[in-house]
């Protein structure tokens, strides 16, 4: 049984496991996925990639960014039956750019990169969890971790 | 003017008496006249014919030497100014068409032509012989058809500018580029911190091409600064001070650099690179800010124009003035911690000291308590933090929760000095001894002040700036922009937050908001601050919060806690998200679904009672904070509930929206 406490200003409430067992009653506003104030996700409400997205992390703005964008923009609009298939010499175009920073792109991206096709378009629904923005290099930026079960 | 009109008011009464003087000798001689024949009508009251010849003339000349010198003044004074102008203008045109040369870099001579430019010994504004295929860039300097054409240009001295030969490749390539810094930059970030470095990306992934210039006084590329008092001070690796990088609980490693130096362009090569590039220029302190010339002054004197600029400039921790008093002896013993020096200083001291003393409750002041604690089981380092407020966070957490987290500091080896305001310190017999108004004495070696942090506002004068008088800071509009072209984003921005209200935010994920936010509206986005920043803390392996909104320990909070288990640290957050430190579990890349485990947690007994739970904190019954305590990736749920900014009648029904009981 929950019980609760008063301590001047503040108030204490103790709770089982049992008393959060019901559904809240609580009432949450509806989001707006087209609220253009919102972080976006990876895709935005217009079908534009959003080279922004915390997502890509360093991947559209570092020295290989335009090739990136390049590839990535091909593979989105790429209309073919295995996506992607009329974008490899962009892919490639990438690669070699990122070969010359090792430091950046670890070699390991190579394979993460050829996994696009796991990239889910429609991203808006979740708002992703948040911008923080500490680059992590060995995970920087493979699009496929852009996957968020919503 | 303003000297023509006083001289010419003296002389008013003058004038005037002259005049009445005049017209009535004029009246006196007209009357006369009238006896006379040939009078003429009218007579001007200076006319010769009037009786006070000598009032008259001396009335003329005074009037006409007045105008006269007026006349004189304006014309000299609108003279200078155009002349100052042409020089200036000249001066401008004659640094860029300078400045052009270099931006064409020279193409690798050929070796036939080392010959004739062999003559050219001294090595300042030397010609060198050029190639034909850098001519076609060479707008400003003739067309150097003929090999032994000179071509103006600008070399270091210390270059070998002749024999250098990078890659014969036609194209042109950035030779041993001379040290010279762009003059024009189209994005320029002043500081080199979070906020200038979010900022950077942002520009980048929304302008292709764009060429971003950091300016740092700095000597470091932009890093995070959390590590500094958390996870470099855990880690195994002796020479971590060196590396910076550091292994977290699940043994994945990074450094607190956000790029390597690779990233970055050099900054000699910012305005050619095709590309573009974000380029550091380090070392170099921004001094003054020209708004309406779009223009910044470096503390070397050069100048440099931007587009668009963003002012991150951060802050400066505060000191206390007792300690500014108390003369080099104290202040050599007394670190104010914020940088990578510092806490490299700070590393090397508390392996050489017997006694360090933190003064200040806040977060820094904890989590370097608990770091330096957590030491001080190894070392037999004496730890001490003192602070005026009762428990630890105690500007932050309520009264209950603050007393909780104290005893948690203690038990982390730190001896706790709580309501302690310090009246004064002195170096006595080899210690400092720091000495409290109530007469409480404390004796140590070292101190650590954590006592707040003043915003940078330095340019604000030059600038033109407004200074926020509640908050500190640069003052901001919701979109973060003081002044058209100039945005400012992190520590040093007093902004309009819609929801919350005009705040200014110290935390390592506000610098990254904001910084994007304003690296966006520079690139034309127009939006306002929505995105909710949060902020988190860890004091030891038990004690781990984040938080999002206002958290201030004077608002009414209502607390909903379970009992804890042993899975509800931050050590066992991070090890199940598979993230390394717990700011990760908000990035990019890495996010995790909270993960709900199978098994039903054992229950463990702690004599604790608030093990984890939530903590909403209320202005005028609507959720304006909230901590999630003990509690981990939760924080879009919070996040959402501080958006909505509802009043909710029963916050025990929002609370079970946390799932606090799972993990």
């Amino acid at each position: 049984m929950s019980y609760c406490r008063q301590e001047g200003k503040d108030r204490i409430i103790f709770v089982t496991k049992e008393d959060h067992e019901s559904p809240s009653n609580a009432e949450l506003v509806a989001d707006d996925p087209n609220d253009p104030y919102d972080e976006q996700g990876l895709i935005l409400p217009n079908g534009d990639i959003n080279w922004n997205c915390p997502c890509l992390g360093g991947m559209a703005s570092g020295p290989c960014g335009s090739q990136f964008k390049e590839a990535f923009s091909c593979f989105h609009y790429s209309k073919e039956e295995v996506k992607g298939s009329d974008c490899i010499d962009h892919f490639r175009n990438m690669q070699e750019c990122m070969q010359k920073y090792p430091d950046l792109y670890p070699q390991e991206e190579e394979k993460e990169t050829k996994t696009q096709t796991e990239v889910v378009p429609d991203q808006d629904s979740s708002p992703p969890s948040s911008v923080s923005d500490s680059d992590v290099l060995s995970h920087s930026s493979s699009p496929t971790d852009s996957q968020r079960a919503s | 003017m303003l000297k023509c009109r006083a001289v010419w008011r003296k002389l008013a009464p003058l004038a005037r008496s002259a005049s009445t003087q005049c017209r009535h000798n004029v009246k006196t001689a007209l009357n006369n006249g009238r006896r006379q024949a040939f009078v003429p009508a009218t007579h001007m009251s200076t006319g010769p014919a009037g009786g006070g010849g000598s009032e008259n003339t001396l009335y003329v000349v005074l009037v006409g030497a007045a105008c006269l010198g007026g006349g004189a003044y304006a014309y000299m004074t609108v003279r200078g100014d155009s002349k100052r102008y042409e020089e200036r203008i000249s001066e401008l045109a004659s640094r860029s068409a300078k400045e052009a040369p270099e931006s064409q870099p020279p193409v690798a001579p050929e070796p036939e032509e080392a010959a004739p430019t062999s003559e050219e010994s001294a090595p300042v504004a030397e010609l060198s012989g050029e190639t034909e295929s850098a001519s076609a860039e060479e707008p400003v300097t003739e067309v150097p058809a003929e090999p032994a054409a000179p071509v103006v240009e600008e070399e270091a001295p210390t270059e070998p500018a002749v024999t250098s030969l990078p890659e014969s490749a036609p194209a042109p390539e950035p030779v041993s580029a001379p040290l010279t810094l762009p003059s024009h930059a189209p994005y320029l970030l002043i500081g080199g911190g979070t906020a200038s470095f979010a900022a950077a990306r942002s520009i980048r992934a929304r302008d292709p091409g764009a060429k971003v210039l950091i300016v740092t006084d700095e000597p470091n590329l932009p890093y995070m600064r959390p590590p500094l008092s958390k996870e470099l001070w855990f880690s195994d690796d002796p020479s971590v001070t060196e590396t910076l990088r550091f292994k977290q609980w699940n043994g994945k490693e990074r450094s607190i650099y956000f790029q390597p130096s690779s990233f970055y362009v050099k900054p000699e090569e910012l305005t050619s690179a095709e590309n573009g590039g974000v380029a550091v220029l380090t070392g170099k302190k921004v001094i003054q800010m020209d708004v309406r010339g779009n223009k910044v002054k470096l503390d070397d004197d050069t100048e440099i124009s931007y587009d668009k600029c963003l002012i991150g400039t951060g802050g400066v921790p505060r000191n206390l003035q007792v300690i500014e008093k108390a003369g080099d002896e104290v202040m050599n013993r007394t670190t104010l911690f914020r940088k990578i020096e510092d806490f490299k200083s700070l590393d090397n001291v508390s392996r050489n000291v017997k006694s360090i003393t933190i003064i200040g409750g806040g977060f820094l002041g904890s989590e370097l308590a608990c770091a330096l604690g957590r030491r001080s089981s190894e070392t037999g380092l004496e730890v001490i933090q003192m602070f005026p407020e009762k428990g630890n966070m105690g500007k932050v957490l309520p009264e209950y929760l603050s007393n909780w987290t104290t005893e948690k500091v203690k038990k982390e080896g730190v001896r706790i000095v709580p309501e302690a305001l310090v009246k004064s310190v002195a170096f006595k017999e080899d210690k400092l001894e720091i000495l409290l108004k109530d007469g409480r004495q404390v004796k140590t070696d070292h101190i650590v002040a954590a006592v707040g942090l003043e915003p940078n506002v330095d340019l604000a004068k030059s600038a033109g700036l407004e200074v926020d008088s509640d908050f500190g800071g640069y003052r901001v509009n919701a979109e973060l922009q003081a002044r058209s072209n100039i945005w400012v984003a992190g520590d040093a921005a007093c902004f309009y937050d819609i929801r919350l209200g005009r705040r200014r935010v110290e935390h390592h994920d506000h610098a990254v908001v904001s910084g994007r936010l304003a690296g966006e509206n520079m690139t034309g986005a127009n939006k306002p601050y929505w995105h909710q920043s949060m902020f988190w803390s860890d004091l030891g392996p038990d004690v781990g919060y984040e938080a999002i909104g206002i958290v201030d320990s004077s608002l009414p909070t209502v607390g909903v806690f379970a009992k804890a288990t042993s899975k509800d640290t931050p050590k066992a957050a991070t090890e199940q998200s598979g993230t390394g430190i717990r700011s990760e579990s908000e990035t990019e890349a890495t996010a995790v679904t909270p993960v709900a485990s199978s098994t039903p947690a054992p229950v463990m007994e702690h004599k604790d009672e608030y093990g984890k739970g939530v903590i909403f904190y209320l202005r005028d019954k609507v959720v304006v904070g909230i901590i999630l305590w003990n509690v981990f990736n939760r924080m879009p749920i919070a996040r959402k509930i501080i958006k909505d900014g509802e009043e909710h009648a029963d916050l025990n029904e929002v609370a079970k929206l946390f799932n606090i009981h799972e993990d």
